[in-house]
């Protein structure tokens, strides 16, 4: 039970900082889960947030799996609702102001304002989660490749995921 | 006689305003259920494609203003959107069947992926599959990002914020929510409206 109420703590707090999109929460996704409470480690991490890169929904649905291993059942239905609660309810009220407030002149300021931190903050996700999932020439090579095809091929990015786990059982797969 | 008069004149308008403003609750969950188990490779196109194209809830200029919101708050694209529109439609109940809709498929597939990998995690072919994975997500999130900075940036300036918000982070270990509150008040202060001055007059 009290590992219930940590994981809701945990994820609460995890939920608010997701601006922008979930990675901007994943450098204290790993102090917190990892780190402070141990739940899992940091290559495990890693490995669940890409898996659910090929599952289909909101791309952070990893957090279930924490919750499992966590608590069981209850764990795993906990922190989705600690996760995609608040900001839900915050969605809601925001989003309805957001309309009244159309004229005020400080609701571009904030957008404008936001936008740069918000990239910087997935970038910063982004940089926490290369340390450990780039480690040589072949990750990185994968990376860019990814990074290259998206941007020139109008390819579904979850095609590009599988292909890069075949890729990684010819390349890493000890002999 | 002018009782069903009355009545006559009074039917279509009131079958065109159920026909355009009333969706079911269980037409909503579904819609979004649908999303949630299909949206491989991120929701958004998945999304427009469903609410725009195929059942005409939201109009195409209405969805790109619920996104750029969207954006802007916290919490994934995907759930936010899923509560703009299901607001827009029914009100908090159909927030919560939209969210719990969307979620549901990729929750419950993840629950199985999360025993597996409990059991099978530590095998070297799984190993080594997850290695590609993983290197394959970073170039995912960088593609995002870049998406994002052509989209949603305002001035070359943006890449100062950009810079910080890395540095505090990263290499300060900030938290993000004091992040948030320096260089996101900066950021909006330097974006501050100006009502004579032209924007540029800022630099």
């Amino acid at each position: 039970m009290n590992q219930v109420l940590a994981l809701v703590r945990v994820f609460a707090y995890l939920s608010i900082l997701t601006v922008g999109g979930g990675m901007a929460a994943f450098p204290e996704m790993k102090v917190l889960t990892v780190e402070v409470h141990k739940w899992l480690t940091f290559p495990q991490l890693i490995h669940l947030y890409s898996v659910g890169q090929m599952a289909p929904g909101p791309n952070m649905m990893m957090i279930v799996v924490i919750g499992q291993w966590a608590g069981g059942m209850l764990g795993a239905g906990a922190v989705l609702l600690a996760f995609f609660g608040p900001t839900a309810v915050l969605a809601f009220v925001v989003a309805r102001l957001w309309k009244k407030l159309e004229k005020w002149p400080w609701r571009t300021s904030i957008q404008q304002g936001l936008a740069p931190v918000s990239i910087g903050l997935l970038l910063a996700g982004c940089f926490t989660m290369a340390k450990g999932a780039i480690s040589g020439v072949e990750t990185a090579a994968i990376a860019v490749g990814v990074l290259l095809i998206l941007q020139q091929y109008k390819v579904n990015p979850a095609w590009l995921v599988v292909g890069s786990a075949v890729l990684g059982v010819f390349t890493f797969m000890p002999k | 006689m002018s009782e069903t008069a009355a009545k006559l004149v009074l039917r279509p308008g009131a079958d065109s305003a159920t026909a355009s403003t009333e969706v079911s609750i269980g037409q909503i969950f579904l819609e979004f259920l649908i999303i949630g188990a299909t949206s491989f490779g991120g929701v958004v196109p998945y999304l427009r494609g469903s609410l725009v194209t195929k059942r005409h809830w939201v109009d195409d200029k209405e969805f790109v203003q619920m996104l750029s919101i969207s954006q802007s708050l916290p919490g994934l694209n995907a759930t936010n959107m899923a509560i703009l529109v299901g607001d827009k439609l029914r009100g908090a109940l159909g927030c919560i069947a939209a969210i719990i809709g969307i979620c549901l498929p990729g929750g419950v597939l993840m629950y199985i992926v999360g025993m597996f990998y409990r059991s099978h995690g530590d095998h070297d072919f799984v190993t080594a599959a997850l290695k590609g994975v993983a290197a394959a997500a970073v170039g995912l999130i960088l593609y995002t990002v870049m998406g994002l900075s052509k989209k949603s940036l305002a001035g070359k300036f943006d890449f100062v914020f950009i810079a910080l918000t890395v540095i505090a982070v990263n290499r300060l270990h900030q938290s993000v929510p004091r992040t948030l509150l320096v260089v996101g008040l900066l950021a909006i202060l330097f974006h501050r409206p100006c009502k004579k001055q032209q924007e540029s007059a800022t630099l």
